[in-house]
């Protein structure tokens, strides 16, 4: 575990990319096999179940600090982060422990078959042997809340290195359902894979913004020179939904989500056409409700995400269906180097085959002659409840991660309206005791509605004078709520407006996010509850 | 009718009715007492100035011609029949708490303190009081410091270890100019090499060395400073400085960041240094209790930090704690815009105080700083 809290220290200690490297390289090699796949695991997002609930960690860490409740929680709203919070109260401690990473794992494990009192002797005990450091990474794995500041492809490069396997294998590799107690290191960095796991899914392939925010809009002539000749590409709509890997091999089949999760038995409507498929097929493509063949806002949706039964009304709702974008594996073989055109015919011809053409739909090509042409085209998006226009090289082979060059997005300007700052709360992470989450409202008559929170878009300059303002005009505290006088007024964008039933103004945003404070602009200036139920269209 | 307390707190700052003095006012008064030499407890604008003896060229370099007395730790100045001492705060060269007493009831003001023997400032000494007004810019129990041998061992390990790599090394951190560039400049490990300053820092050295300061050497950079040599060596910069086109001539650098708030992984992140040392001139939780416990006071009030957090605790162990709303900044912060300006408020002394009721804000005295 030292070495493992070390790693992370160092890691904290730079900024840039080759000594991150370096320190991932010299923990590789200084840790046992085991260590390396458990880390492996933890920096690809797999986490160790939670054993403890995290109400009984943080009641004991309360206890083996001294200090009352209500301290605790204050402690935790200046730092943001549970486990650091729960590492820097307890005292100092004089004994030390020389228990791998590997070893802690399975300690943690073991839990699940232990009574409350002795998973409190063993939390306890096991606080007292560790530093802060390493109490700060041990909480982390306890409380499940597993986030690291450096990329997943970091961590590759930095094995990439050690162990001569290219960067595209190894990321492929540790996708999927694997675990860091099976799964063997020398069994990763072989030369051959073995019999790989029929769930492992590609890694997927991302596309580059062609601007990075609405005010650096791009012009039909800035897109012919830096993507040259019209004909090189294939322009698609950018779909709203749930990008996803659809697997069948060996009879059996697998939906991954780009998050990496499997996510088969959440959609049932999909079962039938991937059953039909051929054996060795692999499908890149999203997800959306569907109703009489017209895809429907995210937000519909999202009534059916994250529910752990879907009853027939939700199915009824909100039916899903696919719109393939790529084909990455056929008749059991990766055909991501082939062309993009190529894999595009071996796409269509297997869609062309299916008989559910009304799930397993396959994403149009827009035919256009020039990039002005694709520039009005793109106005339409909207409308077409797509998020702007996707433009693909017609010789890109499917490559993995986000990479510049061959897949661009074009996205629509968000809308936006101009809205007053009613509450604030504190942030986490590197925004830990500064007031960062703000909700906003508009005018309805004399009073503001809140109707949307937002967290970004504002550079560390803002977030400063914001917290300043907020900590010297704060009006009524709710807990971590603070109530401001209403008085500075910001440009709040975001991709999509719809009804809702569950908020006060009866509206939802999708993506609210900031787009500029509006120094310019008085409090009654803001605009109203009507100009935002104008943008509904109905 | 209640007994007028001997300190009063108002919107110029904490005053003494009976002495007629204010102590470190942020409005221009005629009688100014000062704790130390930093910006947000020295104001320009008063008509007289009494401060420590170590405090005098640092004053009269940043607020020019003054009119100033100073004294040494322990040595009474008498005002209206008021006695008034300074005792070691130990946060920076120079810095006091004041000590004023009448008719047997004694005040103790903590301006800004730490615990810890830093090496070069006067270190800490509780003085016993009937009311103590208390500053908690750290007044929050996940701040805990380690000893300073072990920050500066990490220091100058990170130096050395630059000095392999072949990069410069820079340290910047709050309220540097005066505190902690020479904390750090007593503590480094100079067999490593020589310590270079910007024209900030060098200026506050000159004027502490005027006073008869003894500091170890330090070479101020200029246009001129070849910048082979500076990499040899470490510089001590002001925080404004990172990531300027000044600090960019170095190339390749690593850069630390000294402070406080450098306890808090997120904060550490946010500065973007390389290199985070948890190093602060104020008392941490564990330094303020104990500070607290030994003036053996009836009533603490607390100024600028996490005052409704750190007095409620009190109350809870058994203090008698209150909370008070000051302009004192958290020098620490590099989040806090500049401090608000007074314009047009410069003729208010003929004016009486308006006193304030404890909890004020007197934030709002100044208008808002956006």
């Amino acid at each position: 575990m030292k070495a493992f809290a070390q790693l992370f220290l160092a890691l904290d200690e730079t900024n840039k990319t080759n000594e991150k490297v370096k320190v991932l390289k010299d923990y590789f090699n200084s840790v046992p096999d085991t260590d390396k796949m458990h880390m492996l695991a933890l920096f690809s997002g797999r986490k160790p179940k939670r054993q403890i609930n995290a109400t009984l960690v943080r009641n004991w860490a309360i206890e083996a600090s001294h200090i009352p409740y209500w301290l605790f929680e204050e402690s935790y709203q200046v730092v943001g982060d549970l486990a650091e919070t729960m590492a820097l109260l307890m005292p100092q401690t004089d004994q030390t422990s020389s228990k791998t990473l590997t070893e802690w794992i399975a300690e943690i494990n073991d839990l699940a078959n232990k009574t409350e009192n002795e998973k409190k002797e063993w939390l306890l005990d096991s606080w007292a042997m560790l530093d802060n450091q390493e109490r700060f990474v041990f909480n982390k794995l306890l409380t499940g809340s597993f986030r690291v500041g450096v990329s997943q492809s970091l961590v590759i490069k930095a094995l990439s290195e050690i162990s001569g396997l290219d960067a595209a294998t190894l990321t492929h590799r540790i996708m999927g359902n694997w675990q860091p107690e099976i799964y063997q290191y020398m069994e990763l960095i072989q030369e051959q894979g073995a019999a790989d796991d029929i769930s492992r899914p590609y890694p997927f392939f991302l596309a580059y913004p062609i601007q990075e925010t609405s005010e650096k809009q791009r012009s039909a002539e800035e897109l012919r020179a830096s993507l040259g000749n019209e004909s090189e590409w294939q322009a698609e709509w950018k779909w709203d939904g749930i990008r996803a890997q659809l697997i069948k091999r060996e009879d059996k089949i697998f939906i991954w989500s780009r998050g990496e999760d499997l996510a088969t038995d959440k959609f049932p409507e999909l079962h039938p056409f991937l059953n039909a498929l051929p054996d060795g097929t692999v499908i890149d493509g999203e997800i959306l409700s569907f109703r009489n063949g017209l895809p429907m806002p995210f937000n519909i949706l999202q009534t059916r995400i994250g529910r752990k039964n879907l009853d027939k009304k939700i199915l009824e709702e909100s039916p899903v269906a696919v719109i393939a974008y790529d084909c990455l594996e056929y008749n059991g073989e990766d055909i991501r180097t082939t062309t993009q055109a190529g894999r595009r015919s071996v796409l269509e011809k297997l869609q062309a085959t299916t008989t559910f053409p009304e799930i397993f739909r396959i994403s149009a090509l827009i035919p256009f002659g020039s990039w002005e042409e694709l520039a009005t085209i793109r106005e339409q998006s909207r409308a077409m409840i797509a998020e702007g226009i996707m433009l693909k090289r017609k010789s890109a082979a499917y490559q993995v991660g986000r990479k510049r060059g061959d897949w661009w997005k074009w996205k629509i300007d968000p809308l936006s309206v101009d809205a007053v700052m009613i509450y604030a709360q504190k942030g986490h992470g590197r925004r830990a005791d500064l007031y960062t989450d703000y909700t906003f409202a508009v005018w309805d008559g004399d009073k503001l509605v809140p109707f949307a929170k937002a967290y970004s878009g504002l550079t560390d300059q803002e977030i400063n004078k914001v917290d300043y303002f907020v900590k010297r005009n704060t009006l009524e505290k709710f807990g971590p709520v603070r109530t401001v006088k209403p008085e500075l007024v910001f440009e709040i964008g975001f991709e999509g407006i719809n009804r809702s039933t569950r908020h006060k103004s009866g509206i939802a945003l999708r993506f609210p996010r900031i787009l500029r404070w509006r120094h310019d602009k008085p409090k009654e200036e803001a605009d109203t509850l009507e100009t935002l139920k104008a943008l509904l269209g109905e | 009718m209640a007994k007028k307390p001997l300190l009063e707190f108002t919107d110029r700052g904490i005053y003494c009715d009976k002495g007629r003095f204010y102590i470190d006012p942020w409005k221009p008064v005629d009688d100014a007492v000062i704790t130390h030499a930093h910006g947000d407890h020295a104001y320009p604008g008063n008509k007289h100035y009494l401060a420590h003896h170590f405090s005098k060229e640092v004053l009269l370099y940043r607020l020019g011609d003054i009119r100033l007395q100073t004294v040494a730790y322990g040595e009474k100045v008498t005002k209206n029949g008021v006695e008034i001492s300074f005792h070691p705060a130990g946060h920076v060269i120079g810095s006091a708490q004041i000590r004023i007493e009448y008719q047997g009831e004694i005040w103790v003001v903590s301006g800004d303190y730490k615990v810890e023997d830093d090496g070069i400032s006067t270190p800490f000494e509780p003085v016993r009081c009937h009311h103590f007004i208390s500053e908690c810019t750290f007044g929050m129990p996940v701040y805990k410091w380690k000893p300073q041998i072990e920050i500066f061992d990490d220091i100058n390990k990170w130096w050395a270890g630059n000095l392999q790599n072949g990069a410069a090394t820079v340290l910047v951190g709050y309220s540097l100019s005066l505190g902690k560039a020479q904390r750090i400049l007593q503590n480094l490990d100079l067999s490593l090499g020589k310590v270079y300053t910007h024209g900030a820092i060098e200026n506050t050295n000159e004027a502490l060395r005027r006073n008869g300061v003894q500091l170890n050497p330090t070479e101020r950079i200029t246009p001129d400073t070849p910048k082979e040599e500076v990499r040899k060596g470490i510089v001590i910069a002001p925080p404004s400085s990172a990531g300027s086109p000044w600090m960019r001539r170095f190339q390749p650098y690593s850069l630390g960041y000294c402070s406080g708030w450098m306890a808090i992984r997120g904060a550490k992140k946010r500065r973007a240094a390389d290199r985070g040392f948890v190093l602060s001139d104020h008392a941490d939780w564990d330094g303020l209790i104990t500070a607290i416990d030994a003036t053996g006071c009836e009533c603490v009030y607390l100024t600028h930090g996490y005052t409704a957090t750190f007095a409620r605790y009190l109350n809870e162990i058994g203090y008698n704690a209150r909370e008070v709303h000051t302009l004192y900044s958290d020098d620490e912060d590099p989040g806090m815009p500049e401090a608000p300006e007074f314009a047009g408020e410069q003729n208010s002394e003929t004016g009486a105080s308006k006193v304030l009721s404890f909890g004020e804000d007197l934030g709002e005295a100044g208008g808002s700083a956006l």
